[in-house]
C-alpha cells in the first residue's frame, strides 16, 4: 500500500529516465541518509562508531568497487585487498612526503594510485576470462602484498614495517590519527562514500554502464555492436580500482590507523568479495545490505550471549561466528543467488502491486 | 568497371548504386577452405539474401562482411573505397549491424537498456560528464532514447520495454535483436537467420519488419535464410552458395530455374 505507483505519471523520457521513478523510493532514500547523516552521529556511541558504521561504510564502498568490475562488467577479480593496499600505501607516502597536503584530498587522489595499478594488471583480461582471470588477479595480490613488504621506502624504512598515520588537521580539526575524534571521521568517509556512491549510480545507469553489461552478458555479441572490449574491460578495471583504492587509504587513515602488509592479504579480498556476492553481484545498493550483514553479524553475535547472560568464551563466540556467516553464505547463494539487492527488488515489486498478486 | 547504376526491381522500386563489393573473397581455416573465389555486390537500399544448404559458408561470409573474420584473400570494397582488415567494433561502427543465428543479447539488461546499446556507436559524452549525469551525457541520452523509442514503436515491442531479456520468448528476442541492430541506424543491415524456429505467423511478422525497415528507413538489408518461401518472396537479388562456392546469383526467378542450384538443393553426388 505505501508503495503504491498509481497516479504517478511519465510525460517525458527524461522523467521515466530519472534516479528514482517511483516517489517512494526518494522517500524512504531521504530517510536513510537522514538517519545517516543526522540521527546516527547524534545517538551513535564510540563503540557503535568503531565497530559498525564506518567500517560498514569503508567496506561497502570497497564491495562497490569490486562488483563494478566483477558485477557490472563481468571480470572476477581476487586481488581487491592488494588493490586497497595500494590506495592505503600512495596516501601514506603523498602524506608523508607532502605534509602540507589537504589529506581528503589525499585520499581521493591515492585512488588514481591504485587505478593505474588496477589497469596494469587488468591487461590479462583481454586475453582471458573467468576462473582464469581471476588467477590472474591472485597474482596481483600476492604480489603487491609481498612489494608491501619488500619495499621499504613504501613505508618510509621504518623499524615496525608497518605504516603509522600521523595526526592531519584541515583548519585545525582532526581528521586522522589518534587525536581525530570518531564523529569527523565518519562525517569524513560518510562524504566519500556518498560522492562515489552517487558517481557510480550515474556511471552504470548510463552508457559506460551499458558498455560494461553488454561485456559481462556477452563479449562477442558486444564486440560486433561497435563496444571496444578493450577499452571497455579497461575502464571497468580503473574506475573499480579507483574506487577500491580510495576505499583502503580510508581503511587506514579513517579507521584502523595503523596497517602492515598482512592486512591487505587474501581473506580480505575474500570478505569484500563475500560482500559482493551476497549483496547482490550487479547492483550499487547490494553492497551496504551485504556490508552491514558481514559487518553487523559478527558484532551481533558477541553482543547476544553478553546481554543474555550466557557464559561463553570468546573464542567459541569467534567460531560460532565463522560457522554462521558461512552457513549465511551457502543459503544465500542456493536460495538467492541475485543476492540481498535481489530481495528487495522482488520484495518491491510485491509491495508495488499489493494486495493483488499479478 | 564500377558499377555504379542502380537497377529497378520485379515490383518496380529503384535500386541505388553498389554499397558494397566483395572481390574474390577466399577463406581458409588451416586447410579447410570455407569460402573460395566468390565475388558478388550488395547495391544500396536492396535486399539481398545468401542461401545455400548446411555448411556452404553463408555464415562465414556474414562474418567477413562484419569484420569477424579476415578473408584470407580477396577485397572487400565498402561505400566506394578498399576495406583495410580492422576489428569487428570498427566495422560497426561504420555502418554494418547485424544479428545472429543464435540470439545474442545481452540476457542481464531490459529491453530498453539492449536497444539503447545499439546507440552506443553514436554516444561520446565524456566519462566524467557520464559521472555527473550532467551536460552532454544527459542531453545525449534522453536524445539516443527517442530515437530508440522510434524503433520500440516500429517494432512493436512498447509493452515490454522495462521487461529484462532474459524472461522474453523467443520470437520476441529476435524482435529485440533486430531493435538492437536497427537503433544504430546502420548502413547495411545483415541478418542471419531472422526467422529460424519461428511459427508460421512469427514468421509473418518477421518479413513485415523486414520488409518495413527496407521501405520506411531505406537501410540495405543482407540476410541469410533457409526458408525459400520467405527469401524468394523478400529478396531482390539471391547469391547461392554450395561448398564454399557461388554456384547462382541473380534475381529469384532466374535462381529459381538454375539448374545448379536445383541440384545443391536436390542433392546431385559430387
Amino acid at each position: 500500500m505505501l508503495y503504491r505507483t498509481a497516479g504517478q505519471f511519465k510525460t517525458s523520457y527524461q522523467a521515466d529516465q530519472a534516479l528514482f521513478p517511483v516517489r517512494q523510493d526518494a522517500v524512504l532514500l531521504a530517510v536513510i541518509l537522514a538517519f545517516a547523516y543526522v540521527i546516527f552521529p547524534l545517538t551513535a556511541s564510540e563503540f557503535t562508531f568503531q565497530t559498525l558504521l564506518i567500517p560498514i561504510l569503508i567496506y561497502s564502498l570497497a564491495a562497490l568497487g569490486l562488483n563494478i568490475l566483477t558485477g557490472f562488467a563481468g571480470q572476477l577479480s581476487l586481488g581487491t585487498a592488494a588493490f586497497m593496499g595500494v590506495g592505503a600505501y600512495a596516501c601514506y607516502k603523498m602524506i608523508t612526503l607532502m605534509p602540507w597536503m589537504n589529506p581528503i584530498l589525499a585520499i581521493l587522489f591515492s585512488g588514481v594510485f591504485s587505478a593505474g595499478v588496477g589497469v596494469a594488471f587488468g591487461i590479462p583480461s583481454l586475453r582471458i576470462k573467468g576462473f582464469y582471470l581471476a588467477i590472474a588477479t591472485l597474482a596481483a595480490q600476492f604480489f603487491l602484498v609481498w612489494l608491501f613488504e619488500k619495499w621499504a621506502w613504501l613505508y618510509n624504512y621504518n623499524a615496525s614495517g608497518a605504516i603509522q598515520v600521523p595526526n592531519l588537521d584541515i583548519f585545525g580539526i582532526y581528521v586522522a590519527g589518534p587525536l581525530a575524534s570518531s564523529i569527523t571521521q565518519y562525517y569524513v568517509v560518510l562524504g566519500i562514500v556518498t560522492l562515489l556512491t552517487v558517481i557510480c549510480i550515474n556511471l552504470t545507469r548510463g552508457n559506460l554502464g551499458r558498455t560494461w553489461k553488454a561485456t559481462r552478458d556477452m563479449d562477442i555479441a558486444a564486440e560486433l555492436i561497435g563496444i571496444n572490449l578493450m577499452k571497455s574491460k579497461l575502464t571497468a578495471f580503473a574506475v573499480s580500482s579507483y574506487i577500491v583504492g580510495v576505499a583502503g587509504a580510508l581503511f587506514v587513515f579513517m579507521w584502523r590507523g595503523a596497517a602492515e602488509p598482512n592486512l591487505f592479504d587474501i581473506p580480505l579480498s575474500f570478505q569484500i568479495l563475500f560482500i559482493a556476492i551476497i549483496g547482490g553481484l550487479g547492483s550499487v545498493m547490494g553492497n551496504y545490505l551485504g556490508a552491514i550483514l558481514i559487518v553487523g553479524l559478527p558484532v551481533l553475535l558477541n553482543l547476544v550471549p553478553e546481554t543474555l547472560g550466557i557464559p561463553i568464551k570468546s573464542a567459541t563466540v569467534e567460531h560460532l561466528n565463522i560457522m554462521i556467516v558461512g552457513s549465511l553464505i551457502v543459503f544465500f547463494l542456493i536460495v538467492e543467488p541475485h543476492g540481498l539487492a535481489q530481495l528487495w527488488r522482488l520484495i518491491r515489486e510485491k509491495l508495488i502491486i499489493w494486495p493483488f498478486p499479478h | 568497371m564500377k558499377d555504379t547504376e542502380g537497377y529497378v526491381t520485379a515490383d518496380g522500386r529503384q535500386i541505388g548504386g553498389q554499397l558494397m563489393e566483395l572481390k574474390n573473397i577466399t577463406l581458409k581455416f588451416g586447410g579447410v577452405t570455407a569460402i573460395s573465389d566468390i565475388s558478388f555486390d550488395i547495391h544500396e537500399g536492396e535486399i539481398r539474401a545468401i542461401i545455400g544448404p548446411n555448411g556452404a559458408g553463408k555464415s562465414s561470409m556474414l562474418n567477413i562482411i562484419s569484420g569477424f573474420y579476415t578473408p584470407t584473400e580477396g577485397e572487400l570494397w565498402y561505400k566506394g573505397a578498399k576495406r583495410p582488415p580492422m576489428k569487428p567494433f570498427e566495422v560497426a561502427r561504420m555502418g554494418v549491424a547485424r544479428t545472429f543465428q543464435n540470439i545474442a543479447l545481452f540476457e542481464g539488461m531490459t529491453v530498453l537498456d539492449n536497444v539503447m546499446t545499439g546507440r552506443l556507436t553514436h554516444m561520446n559524452a565524456g566519462i566524467g560528464a557520464q559521472a555527473l549525469w550532467w551536460g552532454k551525457a544527459r542531453d545525449e541520452e534522453m536524445e539516443n532514447r527517442e530515437k530508440v523509442e522510434r524503433v520500440i514503436d516500429f517494432l512493436e515491442i512498447q509493452n515490454i520495454r522495462k521487461t529484462p531479456v532474459g524472461r522474453l520468448p523467443y520470437g520476441l528476442k529476435k524482435r529485440v535483436e533486430l531493435a538492437r541492430a536497427l537503433a544504430a541506424e546502420p548502413s547495411i543491415l545483415l541478418l542471419d537467420e531472422p526467422m529460424a524456429g519461428m511459427n508460421v505467423e512469427e514468421k509473418e511478422d518477421m518479413s513485415r519488419f523486414i520488409l518495413d525497415v527496407n521501405d520506411e528507413f531505406g537501410t540495405t538489408i543482407c540476410l541469410i535464410e533457409h526458408d525459400m518461401g520467405v527469401v524468394m518472396d523478400l529478396s531482390d537479388r539471391v547469391v547461392v552458395m554450395d561448398y564454399g562456392k557461388k554456384i547462382g546469383d541473380g534475381p529469384p526467378d532466374e535462381v529459381r530455374n538454375n539448374q545448379d542450384v536445383i541440384d545443391a538443393y536436390l542433392g546431385v553426388p559430387h
